[in-house]
């Protein structure tokens, strides 16, 4: 019953084969098969979004999908956006404008704006705040989120203009 | 936040979903989203033995627009639905639901079959599909039958769906008239406190069709046929929206929760009743 399983996975361009049981669920084989442990774990209810990867382009919440559901997929962390020498341009913005304080939510929230702007790079203040309603911050009162995700985009649009 | 240890299964094609179903019996299960059945194996509420992920069946994928009726593939998930811009043009009363489902990551994930097929009280979509009066066809080995959803609800978790069924479509009459999914909860993502689903014809002035089905006020969706029927021939006027309202709270029997008492929930359903035919009246 317990039988481990060969899965597959691309996490942020590069492919892992490992063996896992089937109920594994993705955050933990992330985290602890893989060592990728910028996703957290907030609840078990599936609430909180501390957890949220991108999973074959669409935001999920790795804590409710296992394994063997994603063998296969392509997952994307907050890792695969940027590192601390090459910040991603919301990971730049989240520093720049406050949008963290203790750094738990913020992989999750930042995986799932990235996500948000790439559907809609053009958001409203209520988009945004509707686009990352999956995602609980215990810290920051979402304000400065807010403020830093409507930055990077108008970054990310300027620089689209930029380059064309 | 552990499940229990299950055997896996990701079959390709319906027989061999049926025949896992068929070995198993109540030890097997179908997965779609997964986003009521994994919560409910974490905290170790549901035990599946044999689960069967159904991601990668073909067929339940798509959502096709007819003259008359629409028909939407059971794994078709609730952001494929707010994505949809011909859905959101012929039945827009399910974008309207939808986008107050759960949140964003839930909604690429959650399907409207798994919402039907749970059985759960809370989920929006049932009351929504006895409002619009679909029907389900669902796949056994017997082959295929149709139930409606005014007739699938029989207590909560208990459907007229049988072990060995799998839900496969839903298809649904094209909705005609004015529209409302009005949803009071107290938070993104939590089920609703009271939420009605309306569907209402205008003919010159006056009501001449009004469908309304109440979510998570009884152990099962609500069609309130006494309501509906109370509205049609009037104008709509706050005499017709009274009988509706009392018609509709002679119909649901909710229980007291962490959402408030029971009187607490006869208001409000009554406020959200009157405000989704307001709504749908004024789309009419
Ligand atoms: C944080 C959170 C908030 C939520 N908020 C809401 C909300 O506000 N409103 C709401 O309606 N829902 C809400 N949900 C539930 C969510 O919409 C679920 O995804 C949905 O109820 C079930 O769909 P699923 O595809 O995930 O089904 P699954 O979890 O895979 O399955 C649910 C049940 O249905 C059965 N099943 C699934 N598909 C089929 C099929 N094709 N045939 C037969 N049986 C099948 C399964 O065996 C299981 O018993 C929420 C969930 C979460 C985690
Ligand atoms: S850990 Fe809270 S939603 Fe995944
Ligand atoms: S920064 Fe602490 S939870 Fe968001």
């Amino acid at each position: 019953m317990s039988n481990k399983m060969h899965v597959n996975l691309n996490v942020n361009g590069e492919d892992h084969e490992f063996l896992a049981e089937p109920r594994e669920l993705l955050i933990y084989a992330l985290r602890e098969k893989l060592n990728i442990t910028g996703p957290h774990v907030g609840c078990e209810t599936s609430h909180c979004g501390a957890c949220t990867v991108t999973m074959n382009g669409k935001s999920v919440k790795s804590c409710t999908v296992f394994v063997a559901q994603a063998n296969g997929a392509h997952v994307t962390t907050i890792e695969g956006l940027g590192n601390p020498d090459a910040l991603h341009v919301l990971q730049e913005n989240f520093k720049e404008h406050h949008g963290l304080q203790c750094g738990y939510c913020t992989p999750g929230m930042i995986t799932r704006a990235a996500k948000l702007l790439e559907e809609n790079p053009n958001p409203t203040e209520a988009d945004v705040r509707f686009g990352i309603a999956g995602n609980i911050c215990r810290c920051t009162g979402y304000q400065n989120i807010v403020k830093s995700i409507l930055s990077a985009a108008s970054e990310m649009n300027a620089a689209k203009e930029a380059a064309q | 936040m552990i499940p229990a240890a299950f055997e896996y299964y990701r079959p390709k094609d319906m027989d061999k979903v049926l025949s896992i179903l068929e070995e198993h019996g109540d030890d097997a299960r179908v997965m779609a989203g997964g986003h009521s059945l994994i919560p409910m194996m974490k905290l170790r509420m549901a035990d599946v033995p044999h689960l069967i992920d159904l991601q990668d069946v073909g067929g339940m994928s798509e959502i096709e627009i007819g003259a008359d009726t629409i028909k939407i593939g059971a794994l078709v998930t609730q952001s494929d639905i707010i994505d949809h811009a011909a859905l959101a043009d012929v039945a827009p009363i399910l974008r309207e639901a939808a986008l107050q489902i759960a949140d964003p990551q839930v909604r690429y994930m959650g399907t409207l079959g798994g919402n039907i097929a749970n059985g759960d009280p809370g989920n929006d979509m049932p009351g929504l599909m006895q409002c619009l009066d679909a029907s389900f066809t669902v796949v056994g080995q017997n082959g295929e039958r149709v139930i409606p959803a005014r007739e699938f609800y029989e207590a909560a978790y208990v459907t007229a769906r049988e072990d060995g069924e799998v839900l496969t479509a839903v298809t649904i009459p094209r909705p005609k008239g004015g529209y409302a999914y009005e949803k009071q909860k107290r938070k993104i993502g939590d089920y609703a406190t009271a939420a009605a689903s309306v569907q209402i014809v205008n003919d010159d002035g006056k009501c001449v069709s009004a469908a309304i089905a109440m979510t998570n006020l009884s152990d099962t969706p609500v069609f309130s046929k006494t309501a509906g029927d109370a509205l049609v021939g009037t104008s709509v006027d706050d005499a017709a929206l009274k009988a509706a309202v009392a018609a509709m709270l002679g119909d649901i029997d909710p229980t007291e929760d962490n959402r408030g008492p029971v009187a607490f929930k006869n208001h409000v359903a009554g406020v959200i009743l009157r405000r989704a035919i307001a709504r749908a009246w004024s789309r009419a």
